[in-house]
């Protein structure tokens, strides 16, 4: 199904998404991408800047030109994990490497604490780049002829960090992983999730506000997936990074997303809460994705109780943010229980036959 | 398609017999390129030679200046390399030199090389490296190896560093990659004989020009590799060394060049292996050494002495690859982080190494035998060897005669006068043709235009005797070596056996090959042919079988299912999709055997290889730089014609 194009194909992410009226979309921004393109293949530029073109993907592959990111809109706040979503081939890798100009943007503007990315000098981007920002490889990109500790201590060594002091704070990262003891393994003596957080050390140790992750996981083997999700959630719950995670398993968006953004053919198909694209998948294409998705796994409860003054009957309460399926075994014999919020403060009432009318829906 | 493709070449072809068969007696000029439009390319090469040796001149400094400078620099390691190994350290010019410091003593040299090979390989490396060695002390070897082993020190590093440093440049700029190919194309290809001449002009007879002309020759595939091997970076490695915020030094020799290591390895391989093969030819200019001793034994036609000269080339060879070879594998394998402790703890070998060359070296001044291997202890095998071939030559030189002689008559001659009577308007407009079908208008101007200037220059009846020569060892090469390409891709033991012998008869220089032939067959072109054949087999048989095991298992597996018979996959399956493979491998052996040809110079051809070495022995720059241009322009047009055949090939087989 050919999406409609832009301007229509992006969205503001944080009009989209106000009633969950989340801690996190309060604070401010720290990066925001406006009408960013990626047009690969000569003359893009001029295609571009003519003004009212024609940019639908039928119209580019005539003019010879790859669309790989089409007008991408999206804002990521501080302290959150922000999902991009998408089949390969769908432009969530050249998306991400356009966040942090690895890849040059066609056109767009990319504002990071404010400042236009793509306006700034190479030498300012090292700058940034060296130390605001830290990345994780899917193929981890660890250095085969260096020690675990030397990858690790290598984008400090890079800045010209002195060598007691960047080894101190790579051991301080290797603990972090928890890989002691490992530091002077080579990559290839190690397994694949060990690797791999041998990545996220070295992503770390230059402790960045902004951390990219483009598809962690991907190459590991699915047991050893959920136990680097499970791991990667405990470190963001100490580190509190913002963080844009890239991925192509719907299931791994849903776990780890505070929100997800769904890309196809280059553009946003969609933004949200994981509550929000399964609850209302905005197109046939997004709706394949949710199908077998649980919805108990995902909705919470504060978006089905009914709102009441206090909480009234029983005594049982739970907690705004928890899923239904948190929820649900509390109903064992009740039939309403109080919800509140992170302070204790009742906000209102689930109900049974709410919970269970959710639940059939599947 | 097929019709019409078929329809266009029975034309051409049709058109191409009319000229041949009835051209002559009305268009004359279509056979022999007439002389009063030949390009005095010669005068012209000669000319420029002339000027810049005598004339150019950079205002401050002549250009002359220059070369003899850079020979200087060079020649101070050299001198160096050579007073550590053979001559000793000498106070004073000439004969009445002394010398203050021996030089190494055999022992210690066996000594360090066979620690370095423990370091590298292990035990059986070791051994390995300890009997290639003693092999040169035992036979009386030991100078001239020493001697050729202090230019091969010398140049390997240099080709090393500067066709790193080539290829980076090429791989940070396309612009230079661009001008650099061409450049490179001919610096393969052109037979070394060519450049020494202009080389000995402008640095001078001596070990210097030798090794000059050995950077030349030994560079190409380094540069190749360098760029190949920073391609074939993941570009994750690239994102990394930005996201991290590298410079782009830190980029190159932090990031790119560490994680392409394992593959600059075997370029380094491949460069102190052509080294080894051109300080051995080099020693016509003046580098010495064991390819000096193999040059005088043939001129003198002392088997013995040749033989025994180009067993120690191939002990040396085969120590020096194999080493090479070890630490190459090594370099994917983890180092072993340092231990902290005393010197001799966190240094084992440098400290042993040192203290072998002390004693030894002191040891040597009270003990002679120490220093130099005593005589009395040495083996010849010359006189033997010298007997073996007189008693074969004796009692099977009737045998050798008649298969001699029936090749020449029934296949090389009539080959030779059919190539001869072509005209050469005709085969250039073939070849022409050919390039069109095969890759385009592109490839059929550079293929007519290389073709015509062969022509054009004079040198095309020269040149189809080369081809003629060429043609007739690659067919021979082929038919040996494909099926035993295909029996040996079927059987893991016998690979493992075949492989053994053509990766030793790869390491080996060509001017080892001659010997034999020249032993049993004299000269003339059979025997040039069979050292030809002997040099180039290798690619075909191994280019065969890595086609033949490339082929996708599931497709064999498909045929099995089907009911082939083993002899319906080979000839369905297997050969029909390695054919790609096997056509690379032809190229392969086709610029093997050109580049053999130019050395079975030696034993009498009378080709485009003759001429470039007659021009040598004359110092004439011109003649032999248009010789050995032609030379390069046939394995250019042959390279071209059959890499595009290839891929075209492969794209219709769907492999790509």
């Amino acid at each position: 199904m050919p999406l409609p194009a832009a301007p229509c194909g992006g969205f503001f992410l944080l009009s989209q998404t106000p009633q969950t009226g989340r801690m996190m979309t309060a604070s401010e921004p720290k990066l925001i991408c406006r009408n960013v393109w990626k047009v690969f293949g000569a003359g893009a530029g001029e295609f571009l800047g003519v003004k009212d073109a024609d940019t639908s993907l039928a119209s580019l592959s005539k003019a010879g030109l790859v669309g790989a990111v089409r007008d991408v809109n999206l804002e990521v706040h501080a302290g959150e994990i922000f999902v991009i979503m998408g089949l390969s081939g769908s432009g969530k890798s050249t998306l991400v490497r356009c966040l942090s100009r690895l890849v040059e943007p066609t056109s767009g503007e990319i504002l990071f604490n404010g400042e236009n990315l793509l306006a700034a000098s190479e030498s300012r981007m090292i700058e940034i780049r060296r130390h605001q920002m830290g990345m994780v490889f899917q193929h981890f990109a660890l250095l085969p002829h260096m020690t675990v500790l030397a990858n690790v201590a290598f984008p400090l060594e890079v800045q010209g960090v002195d060598r007691e002091t960047r080894e101190a704070r790579a051991k301080k990262m290797i603990d972090l992983v928890g890989l002691s003891g490992k530091e002077n393994f080579f990559p290839r003596e190690l397994s694949g999730g060990q690797q791999q957080r041998v990545g996220i050390a070295r992503s770390l140790s230059v402790e960045p506000e902004l951390w990219f992750l483009d598809e962690p996981f991907s190459a590991l083997d699915p047991l050893i997936r959920r136990e680097m999700q499970d791991e990667f959630v405990r470190l963001q719950s100490v580190l509190k990074k913002t963080i844009v995670f890239i991925t192509h398993d719907f299931d791994e968006a849903i776990r780890l997303a505070d929100r997800i953004a769904i890309m196809k053919d280059g553009s946003i198909v969609q933004a949200g809460t994981p509550e929000d694209i399964v609850l209302n998948p905005a197109t046939p294409y997004v709706a394949e994705f949710t199908r077998n998705v649980p919805k108990a796994k995902v909705v919470k409860v504060g978006s089905i109780m009914r709102a009441a003054k206090s909480a009234s009957g029983t005594g049982a309460t739970v907690r705004e943010r928890a899923t239904i399926a948190e929820a649900a075994p509390i109903f064992a014999n009740v039939d309403r229980i109080g919800v509140i919020d992170s302070t204790g403060k009742p906000v209102g009432v689930l109900h049974r036959d709410d919970v269970v009318e959710l639940m059939m829906r599947g | 398609m097929g019709a019409a493709h078929l329809t266009a070449w029975f034309a051409a072809l049709a058109i191409f017999v009319l000229l041949w068969q009835f051209g002559e007696p009305i268009s004359k000029w279509a056979f022999d390129y007439p002389k009063a439009w030949q390009i005095p390319l010669a005068r012209w090469i000669s000319d420029a030679m002339k000027w810049l040796v005598n004339e150019a001149s950079f205002g401050l400094f002549t250009f002359t200046d220059l070369t003899r400078f850079i020979a200087d620099i060079v020649n101070l390691p050299y001198r160096l390399a050579l007073s550590l190994l053979s001559t000793g350290f000498l106070s004073g010019q000439g004969s009445s030199a002394v010398q203050i410091l021996p030089p190494l003593s055999w022992i210690a040299v066996i000594a360090v090389v066979t620690l370095i090979g423990y370091h590298a390989g292990g035990r059986r490396l070791a051994a390995i490296v300890a009997i290639c060695f003693g092999f040169l002390a035992v036979f009386g070897q030991w100078q001239s190896a020493m001697v050729t082993l202090a230019s091969i020190l010398v140049a390997v590093p240099l080709g090393v560093v500067g066709g790193l440093l080539l290829g980076i440049a090429a791989y940070r700029w396309p612009r230079f990659e661009t001008a650099l190919t061409p450049i490179l194309d001919l610096m393969q290809t052109i037979p070394v004989f060519a450049y020494l001449v202009p080389i000995l002009f402008l640095f001078g007879f001596g070990p210097t020009a030798a090794i000059v002309a050995t950077l030349i020759y030994a560079m190409p595939p380094m540069t190749r590799i360098t760029v190949m091997a920073l391609r074939a970076v993941p570009s994750e490695f690239r994102d990394l060394g930005n996201m991290i915020g590298c410079t782009r030094r830190q980029m190159t020799w932090r990031v790119l060049v560490p994680s392409a290591k394992d593959s600059l390895m075997v370029g380094v391989n491949q460069v102190i292996m052509l080294s080894l093969n051109m300080v051995i030819i080099a020693s016509m200019i003046g580098a010495g050494g064991l390819g000096f001793d193999v040059l005088a034994a043939l001129r003198r036609l002392d088997i013995g002495a040749g033989l025994e000269a180009g067993l120690a080339i191939v002990a040396l060879a085969i120590a020096l690859d194999r080493l090479s070879q070890a630490y190459a594998a090594r370099a994917g394998a983890p180092v072993a982080p340092a231990s902290t402790g005393g010197l001799v703890a966190r240094h084992p070998y440098t400290v042993a190494a040192v203290a072998v060359i002390l004693v030894t070296g002191v040891a040597g001044l009270i003990l002679p035998a120490v220093q130099t291997y005593p005589d009395a202890l040495k083996l010849s095998t010359g006189s033997f060897w010298s007997n073996v071939v007189g008693w074969i030559n004796v009692n099977f030189f009737d045998t050798f005669e008649a298969v001699k002689n029936a090749v020449l008559l029934n296949i090389l001659i009539p080959f030779k006068r059919l190539l001869g009577g072509l005209p050469w308007l005709g085969v250039t407009g073939m070849l022409a043709f050919a390039g069109w079908r095969l890759g385009g208008l592109k490839l059929a101007a550079i293929v007519g235009v290389l073709a015509f200037l062969i022509a054009a220059t004079g040198q095309w009846e020269k040149a189809m005797i080369t081809t003629y020569l060429c043609g007739i060892s690659v067919i021979f090469a082929a038919l040996l070596g494909i099926p035993i390409g295909i029996l040996s891709a079927e059987r893991a033991r016998l690979w493992s056996w075949v492989r053994v012998i053509i990766d030793t008869l790869q390491t080996l220089p060509s001017f080892v090959y001659l010997m034999p032939a020249v032993m049993l067959f004299r000269v003339g072109d059979f025997t040039a042919m069979i050292a030809v054949v002997a040099y180039s087999i290798a690619p075909a048989i191994r280019y065969t079988v890595h086609g033949l095991m490339k082929v996708d298992p599931r497709l064999i597996e498909a045929g099995r299912a089907m009911g082939c018979t083993p002899f319906q996959i080979l000839t369905k399956i297997k050969l029909k999709l390695a054919l790609p493979e096997i056509m690379l491998g032809l190229n392969q052996t086709i610029m093997f055997a050109l580049s053999m040809l130019v050395i079975t110079a030696l034993v009498g051809t009378r080709d485009l290889g003759q001429e470039v070495y007659i021009a040598l022995t004359k110092a004439d720059t011109g003649r032999g730089l248009v010789a050995g241009f032609a030379v390069a322009f046939i394995a250019i047009i042959a390279d071209r014609l059959i890499s595009s055949g290839a891929a075209r090939t492969k794209a219709r087989l769907g492999l790509v």
